[in-house]
């Protein structure tokens, strides 16, 4: 077992890599399609994407006061 | 001196061959991208949000924000040497965080809502408890080498950060040490965010990778290339399986943790500014990102299209952040300034 550091550090990356390169992959259009999937099963969840009325808007400039 | 040389070439040989060999598995699956895969998807058409709120009061560069769990609350941090505590609703600020040093570049609330942490160039991160009658520093997390860049609370005993130094690291609160830290980034670490499920986390560097860890064994387990400039924001996808990226080499990507490689590049010839920040809405459709520019633009995550901008900063957009409820979007500037948009 060689004690330089190089080696050592070398021995490291060498490892990472084999962790990296081992893994499974799937495919991109399959990766797509279930992103795009989310989005649009969402999409009404989303108020962002969808808008809101004034009276639930949190964020509307408050002018009355609110009953509790 | 010959057996060490020999043994190295050996062990470059075989880096070369695993970094081949991921490329080549890469490439197998590589069958379409995002945009042939969205055709069907309908338009978004222009996003026009409105300025709701202009929030004055820091008296410097704003350099982050993070949102309270309870989507009202929100914490920002200013090179003014304050934290500032906002109720989003009404505009007040509810509490005020004196810093020991002023060079603060990132902030973080706590699930609970009780903690909060901050740091920057002084190399910590420091914790305090704001439900105290003044707010009470809990702890100094000294360790790191490099400024701290990024903090992201797990819950009110452990915390994830991220370091100039080129290392993350996850500590207990309650002995104030490092418990875990993920080293193999070979420049800065700017950015980190936490997966739903705290099992992992995603980071982005100088080194202009975004690299994926097990938070508990403290492994990295993939990487992504793709940008050719330091990664300056990530922030995960709502499903989990994938996370968007933003840079200094003025573009956004979106890349996909079970294929392991970038599915979609936001960019835009005319635009030639840096991004800054990164925030999705809640369906992921909408990417928020912010720039050198001044102006934070909204990308749509699936055609890669850009549908809106939000504009009003008079500096370089910072942060964003959108909260768990989703009803808006939040922008903090260098021009001192944070403002609500929806």
């Amino acid at each position: 077992m060689s004690g330089s550091s190089s080696i050592v550090a070398m021995k490291k990356v060498v490892q990472q890599l084999r962790l990296e390169a081992g893994i499974n992959r799937v495919k991109v259009s399959q990766a797509a399609a279930d992103l795009q999937q989310f989005c649009l099963e969402h999409a009404q969840q989303d108020p962002l994407l969808c808008g809101m009325a004034t009276s639930t808007n949190p964020f509307r400039p408050q002018k009355v006061c609110s009953f509790l | 001196m010959a057996a060490e040389k020999a043994e190295m070439d050996v062990l470059k040989k075989e880096c070369d061959g695993l970094r081949t060999q991921i490329e080549a598995a890469r490439k197998a699956v590589n069958d379409g991208n995002m945009t042939s895969a969205a055709g069907s998807a309908t338009e978004v058409g222009r996003v026009q949000l409105k300025l709701r709120k202009s929030l004055k009061g820091h008296l410097a560069k704003i350099y982050s924000m993070h949102w309270s769990s309870d989507s009202r609350s929100m914490i920002s941090a200013s090179q003014d040497g304050k934290l500032l505590v906002w109720d989003t609703h009404t505009g007040n600020k509810l509490v005020a965080v004196p810093l020991k040093s002023a060079w603060v570049m990132s902030v973080a609330f706590a699930p609970s809502g009780n903690l909060v942490a901050s740091g920057g160039l002084d190399n910590m991160c420091t914790v305090s408890n704001i439900k105290a009658a003044s707010p009470k520093t809990l702890r100094e997390l000294d360790a790191h080498t490099g400024y701290l860049s990024c903090c992201r609370f797990l819950s009110d005993t452990e915390i994830l950060t991220a370091s100039g130094d080129t290392t993350c690291c996850l500590w207990d609160l309650e002995t104030g040490k490092q418990k875990i830290i993920f080293t193999n980034h070979i420049g800065d670490c700017m950015s980190l965010a936490l997966s739903m499920d705290e099992n992992t986390f995603v980071s982005g560097a100088c080194d202009s990778l975004a690299k994926l860890w097990d938070l508990r064994e403290g492994t990295c387990k993939q990487t992504f290339s793709g940008h050719t400039s330091d990664i300056n924001a990530i922030q995960f996808f709502p499903n989990g399986n994938a996370f968007v990226t933003g840079s200094d080499d003025c573009s956004c990507k979106m890349y996909d943790l079970r294929s392991d490689q970038e599915v979609i590049t936001y960019q835009d010839g005319s635009l030639n500014a840096g991004v800054t920040s990164v925030s999705l809405s809640n369906s992921g459709r909408l990417v928020f990102a912010g720039y050198d520019d001044f102006n934070c633009h909204i990308w749509d995550s699936l055609k890669g299209e850009k549908v809106g901008v939000l504009s009003g900063h008079d500096n370089r957009v910072s942060c964003t952040g959108v909260p768990a409820d989703g009803m808006g979007v939040c922008t903090g500037s260098w021009d001192s300034f944070l403002k609500l948009w929806n």
